[in-house]
């Protein structure tokens, strides 16, 4: 039955929107589209106003880094529509520099979700009202979700007696963060790998 | 002439008994009334969806139980029905039972604590106590199922952990029995209260429209009218086979929202009898070996067992490419996780949707106009826990 309701929705938004939309899936009994950024605000306009889609709500906008990629970057805003009681993805992939229109105008929730994302990618959105840092500390520098960010971060923090206040260092682990990668069990794990390559290059030198 | 004024900055929190947790609100106040509120968040902040992508999908778990920490489990199946959608694993019966009894107690654990620590915002000390005792009582059945009696850790891909013990279903019968008494009691207090009458009635109204446009979901959203409940309306586990209600408000001020909380604890009790009633015996996870453990026995006997034992604790278990979002009515609203996966063993991307985040970004337009002494009525309505909004 979802996968009816689903089918018609995709008909339906692909004679409405068939310029704007690169390729729509239907998989696991989610919708997802994939669009233009430039086209982003028209088809969110769209899914909320128009009377047979009526995709009120904003669930979610999650970011997603793929470095490899010339489109580094992709955004999947996640919409329900109460009324017909179905979801839809929106993805939307773009490169590193590019800006992309806020959607706050459109849904006011979005506000928090897009400060999150540039927080946590450095993605920037254009006509935002309000465009901070929300979930990192005061100050905080790089952008913690992309994949070269490293695990363990550049800074910590701890109170100093000495100076009687908190303050920030670079991280000082007392062993080296160990991967246990365990996809090639045969060849050990990727640290054990690193070593020995270490090893063998310090001999060459 | 008129005189010049000017408004007050004040900083509420990071460190107050009614900020809920480490929330820093920035109030600009003419007078006592709220101009402005800036809540500054992110001060837990704990990079869960970071350190998830360095786990593997077992491993990720028990993060789950840290976002909200007051009904753990909850948040944990969120992410159990993610990654068996992309699996496409199949739970078994009782599995299913297990997971919806322990859901439930997950929202009376968290909705009492929400009416008792609302009514201690606005100055009611008893009912915060009577609740702990009954939240108390729920996390021993926590401790027995799972081990432990916050950070459960229960909930698998393909079912749960470990079957619960045998006379675990009769004591949860026998508190059922026993808790409408006590939410009757909490009413009492509470419910025709002139004080807390005062204090919560029109006070953070929430319109139709305004809680859609806000994202919000679960009982803010209930409480303003829209009879949605992803239970109801999305069922998934065996939600379709029960009968319960949904309570839903007319107002949509916090007043409202306190009553529905009331009512749903009741509905859970109803849910929880239902299932304790019904539970058929049989496993409680997959019986697919490269994706369940086995169990202890059998790694003594067989070889095959040993080496699938070696490698899920290892290397864990490899989900197909794809990308799914799912969600589940956890007590607070709409809890969700988009899972990416890339094939390998281990999450590519895996984005945790809090319903708090949202309620709490909606701060701003709810307190505009009320009295400074309103601030902490409202955020406790609108049932905030860091854990989950700061990730």
């Amino acid at each position: 039955m979802i996968t009816e309701s689903l089918q018609k929705l995709e008909k339906l938004v692909n004679s409405e929107l068939s310029s704007k939309i690169q390729k729509s899936i239907i998989e696991h009994n989610e919708f997802l589209i994939e669009i233009n950024e430039s086209e982003l605000v028209d088809v969110v306009q769209f899914l909320k106003s128009n009377e047979k889609c009526k995709f009120r709500q904003l669930i979610d906008i999650a970011g997603v880094d793929y470095p490899e990629e010339e489109k580094r970057f992709q955004l999947v805003y996640l919409f329900l529509s109460h009324e017909n009681n179905n979801r839809i993805k929106l993805s939307v992939r773009f490169q590193t520099n590019q800006t992309i229109s806020s959607i706050t105008k459109i849904f006011p929730s979005a506000n928090w979700m897009e400060r999150e994302v540039f927080d946590m990618y450095g993605i920037k959105f254009k006509n935002h009202p309000d465009l901070r840092r929300i979930l990192t500390d005061y100050g905080f520098k790089g952008h913690p979700l992309r994949k070269d960010f490293p695990l363990t971060g550049f800074n910590e923090v701890r109170y100093s007696e000495k100076e009687k206040k908190v303050i920030y260092e670079p991280v000082k682990l007392e062993q080296n963060y160990r991967n246990f990668d365990f996809e090639s069990p045969w060849e050990g794990t990727s640290y054990v790998k690193e070593i020995k390559n270490l090893k063998k290059d310090g001999k060459k030198n | 002439m008129a005189k010049k004024t000017k408004s007050l900055n004040l900083n509420f929190g990071p460190q107050h008994p009614a900020a809920h947790g480490v929330l820093r609100l920035i109030l600009e106040l003419d007078g006592e009334v709220v101009e402005k509120a800036d809540p500054h968040i992110g001060l837990l902040h704990r990079g869960t969806e970071k350190l998830i992508e360095h786990k593997t999908y077992t491993q990720a778990l028990p993060y789950f139980d840290r976002l909200d920490y007051v009904a753990p489990m909850n948040q944990e199946h969120a992410f159990a029905l993610a990654a068996e959608k992309l699996l496409n694993v199949e739970v078994p019966i009782r599995a299913k039972y297990i997971r919806v009894i322990f859901c439930e107690i997950g929202r009376i654990l968290s909705h009492i604590l929400n009416v008792g620590t609302q009514a201690l915002d606005v100055g009611a000390l008893t009912p915060s106590l009577w609740g702990f005792e009954e939240r108390e009582t729920l996390m021993t059945f926590y401790e027995r199922a799972s081990g432990s009696r916050l950070h459960a850790n229960y909930f698998r891909t393909g079912g749960v952990n470990q079957d619960i013990p045998l006379r675990l279903i009769d004591d949860i019968e026998k508190f059922c029995k026993s808790f409408p008494k006590i939410i009757d009691d909490l009413e009492g207090l509470l419910t025709d209260n002139r004080i807390f009458k005062q204090r919560n009635v029109e006070i953070g109204i929430v319109t139709k429209k305004e809680a859609l446009d806000h994202s919000f979901s679960g009982v803010m959203l209930r409480g303003s009218g829209v009879p949605w409940d992803l239970r109801k309306s999305q069922p998934y586990e065996i939600y379709k086979d029960l009968d319960f209600k949904i309570p839903v408000g007319k107002n949509g001020d916090c007043y409202d929202r306190y009553l529905c909380r009331i009512e749903e604890m009741r509905e859970s009790v109803k849910i929880i009898l239902q299932c304790v009633e019904k539970i058929p015996k049989g496993p409680v996870k997959s019986i697919d070996g490269k994706i369940s453990p086995p169990k202890r026995d059998d790694i003594k006997q067989s070889m095959e067992a040993l080496i699938h034992h070696f490698k899920l604790f290892t290397e864990g278990y490899r989900v197909p490419k794809g990308n799914v979002y799912t969600a589940v009515e956890a007590p607070k609203g709409e809890f969700g996780v988009y899972l990416i996966s890339d094939g390998s063993n281990k999450p590519y991307r895996c984005k945790i949707r809090a319903p708090g985040f949202s309620h709490l970004q909606a701060m701003d337009y709810l307190i505009r106009g009320h009295m400074l002494a309103d601030v902490p009525a409202v955020l406790g309505s609108l049932d905030i826990v860091f854990g989950e909004v700061d990730r």
